[in-house]
């Protein structure tokens, strides 16, 4: 029997509520594999494509979401069926599916953001998810928790995720110390021991790489495993201009061409991002905060703290994962932990590499926590 | 941390954390403080409109009531400024402004210049401006662009609570004397304000809305209009680009001329008279440096050359409407099909 599958608008993170469909990247009467992108969609966050789920393939008999139109999460998009699947059937699917498709509450809200003082610093941090195994989330330099829009709900199907703001970011104290990667490992220690977690997974990205690395070092037996996105701490090369042009950047206008160096395709830079990142550097004394972060980071010209060595001796299950496109780090620093590790690289995908390749990254760290 | 507080709320918090971190930092103006020169309640008014209450309580004699004589209490305000103090003052009406041009024109604009910058003056004038509370023709008055004529003041407009609280941080922040326009009809709006203290640039449009097919600039509470005629061609395929100015001086040409360069069409709305007003002026600079990317005449969406009317129905007409704005949009938008 020829099945008929339906395609609806997903769901990128817990504030996610309705998706404008930007444009269809299938024609009607197209053929539909799993992986393939179908259509790109804009949230009030970011911009991304609708991935064609596994097990699903056919033929693209309906774009019911057309161009323009705004949809709430869950609402149907298109329909995928074999070509010999009758019009009729495809039609009172459609009808079926509209009278009775109820959109999740609009008031269903985000993870609400927690305080937890670690060494006279309040730190904000969002929690999801229920389970034995406890994953923290570290963002990079200069961003927040919210980087992990679309990561965070995936990583949460039977696991506690914690997702923080590094002292400096986001909603976090701007008291910063003296801003290293080592400093900022102990203020990580300090958060885990305040939430009571003994044994973690960390994920980090770029300069919160660096940062889980530290923490595993500093606590060898605390860290089950570990997951560098794009990671800073594994070589020295690290695009200086980039990083104090970010700091120095003032306006929409300044910030734009930094910002587009995190991403493959510049065109996922949108007005909200800049407008979200102009908000907290406006911040009383975030200016500060991440010129202090910046230069404990960076050493002149390159990064001021490797940890291949001490890393590479741990002992435990590494994932590291890279966008062949990444114009910040380069890509191929994973490779210095030899055997120790399993690379990825994600060829078209830049440094923000969980944003922009969600789908494959949510995969690959699902497995890796599996594995560990 | 951000949450969603009024207009008037962010306007009172930047107030009050500029306050505690800055001794210097002093409110007066008519009834701030509530009842000069009475035994009665302190702190009933907090001005005309309620911006102020609330912060007598806290810092007492820092927040002061003046003598209904706006001439002597700018002046008063401009010299503390001068002798190193940050002061606020509470200008009721923008109508009013009128009795103490000469402190504000020929002093305050005047002593970094005069004094080859040996003097600073960093007083904020905060004042009210707009028409639509039917509070007719002598409080009603949108005159922003009398002060952006004159060189040595800065002028601001907010049109959101987050603006208002960030822009009048950065107005007390300022060395320089800053006339601040809140609109009398955005005091109940409500937005995502954070607690923390920030400024905002001056200087620096906002690009509220995105669009290729037409540049639609405006301030203050004419932001709104626009956004509200530019949602509503959206229905028709048409995306206009809105440019919020935040401050008129100084300006940001750079982002108006890009957005011009880019859609080839413009709408000014504005909500002060139409002669020499801030509309002529945006034309004007926009005719001078991108003649070639302009694909129609441009568009000027003002009140018409009268003094704002007391009686409703004609109030209402007078104020540049959404559907005046969609009539503009259509004007550039078919010009020449």
């Amino acid at each position: 029997m020829s099945q008929i599958h339906k395609l609806t608008m997903p769901k990128w993170g817990l504030s996610m509520t309705e998706g404008k469909v930007e444009a269809w990247l299938v024609e009607e009467g197209g053929e539909i594999e799993p992986g393939m992108e179908v259509a790109d969609v804009d949230t009030d966050k970011i911009s991304g494509s609708v991935e064609v789920p596994p097990g699903v393939t056919g033929v693209l008999r309906r774009q019911v979401g057309r161009t323009g139109d705004v949809l709430p999460v869950g609402a149907l998009l298109g329909v995928v069926a074999d070509a010999g699947v009758p019009e009729e059937e495809i039609e009172a699917l459609i009808a079926e599916f509209q009278s009775t498709f109820v959109p999740e509450a609009a008031a269903e809200e985000g993870p609400v953001g927690q305080d937890v003082e670690v060494g006279g610093v309040r730190l904000r941090y969002v929690q999801v998810g229920e389970g034995d195994r406890r994953v923290v989330l570290l963002h990079g330099f200069g961003g927040n928790k919210d980087n992990w829009l679309f990561n965070l709900e995936a990583l949460a199907e039977g696991r506690t995720v914690y997702a923080l703001d590094f002292p400096g970011h986001g909603e976090s104290d701007k008291r910063v110390g003296d801003g290293s990667v080592a400093g900022l490992g102990t203020t990580v220690a300090g958060f885990l021991d305040a939430l009571g977690i003994d044994k973690v997974d960390l994920v980090g990205h770029s300069m919160g790489a660096a940062v889980a690395m530290a923490v595993a070092v500093a606590a060898p037996g605390r860290v089950r495993s570990l997951a560098l996105l794009a990671p800073a701490g594994l070589g020295q090369e690290i695009n200086t201009g980039y990083l104090r042009g970010f700091v120095g950047a003032q306006s929409r206008r300044e910030l734009k061409p930094h910002v587009e160096k995190l991403f493959a395709d510049p065109a996922l830079v949108t007005r909200e991002m800049l407008e979200n990142l102009l908000k907290f550097k406006r911040l009383d004394g975030a200016q500060a905060a991440l010129t202090t972060v910046l230069e404990g980071f960076v050493s002149g010209d390159v990064q001021a703290a490797v940890l291949v060595e001490p890393v590479a001796a741990l002992g435990i299950p590494i994932l590291v994962v890279a966008g062949a496109e990444d114009q910040v780090i380069p890509a191929g620093h994973g490779a210095a932990l030899g055997g120790k590790a399993e690379v990825q690289v994600l060829e078209g995908k830049g440094h923000m590499v969980h944003l922009e390749a969600a789908g494959d990254v949510n995969r690959l760290l699902a497995g890796h926590l599996e594995r560990a | 941390m951000a949450r969603t507080i009024t207009y008037r709320q962010a306007i009172n918090e930047a107030l009050r954390q500029e306050m505690e971190r800055d001794d210097t930092v002093i409110v007066m103006g008519e009834d701030n403080a509530g009842g000069q020169g009475a035994d009665g309640e302190r702190d009933a008014w907090g001005g005309v409109l309620g911006v102020t209450k609330g912060l007598y309580p806290t810092f007492g004699d820092r927040v002061m009531d003046t003598p209904i004589t706006e001439s002597a209490f700018i002046g008063a305000a401009i010299g503390a400024a001068a002798c190193g103090m940050r002061p606020v003052a509470e200008l009721m009406f923008i109508d009013f402004m009128g009795v103490c041009f000469d402190q504000i024109f020929n002093q305050a604009a005047k002593f970094r210049y005069m004094f080859g910058g040996k003097a600073v003056t960093p007083v904020v004038i905060r004042t009210m401006y707009g028409a639509g509370l039917r509070a007719a023709a002598q409080h009603s008055q949108g005159l922003y662009p009398i002060f952006t004529h004159i060189p040595g003041l800065k002028v601001v407009i907010p049109s959101t609570p987050y603006d208002a609280k960030g822009l009048l941080i950065q107005s007390i922040r300022d060395d320089d004397p800053v006339i601040f326009c809140e609109h009398k009809m955005l005091y109940e709006m409500t937005g995502d304000v954070p607690e923390e203290s920030y400024t905002i640039p001056f200087g620096e449009a906002n690009v509220v809305r995105d669009g290729d097919d037409a540049t639609l600039v405006a301030v203050g509470r004419m932001v709104h209009t626009a956004t509200e005629a530019a949602d509503e061609l959206a229905g028709s395929g048409v995306e206009c680009e809105v440019i919020d100015l935040r401050t008129t001086s100084p300006l940001d040409t750079e982002t108006i001329l890009e957005s011009v360069e880019r859609t080839g069409r413009l709408v000014v709305v504005d909500e002060a008279s139409p002669r020499c007003g801030l509309a002529t002026d945006i034309a004007g600079m926009v005719a001078q440096e991108a003649f070639g990317a302009l694909r129609a005449p441009i568009q000027m969406v003002t009140p018409p050359h009268t003094p704002v009317p007391f009686t409703g129905a004609l109030e209402d007409l007078y104020i540049p409407d959404a559907q005046k704005v969609t009539n503009a949009l259509k004007t550039v938008l078919e010009y020449g099909k």
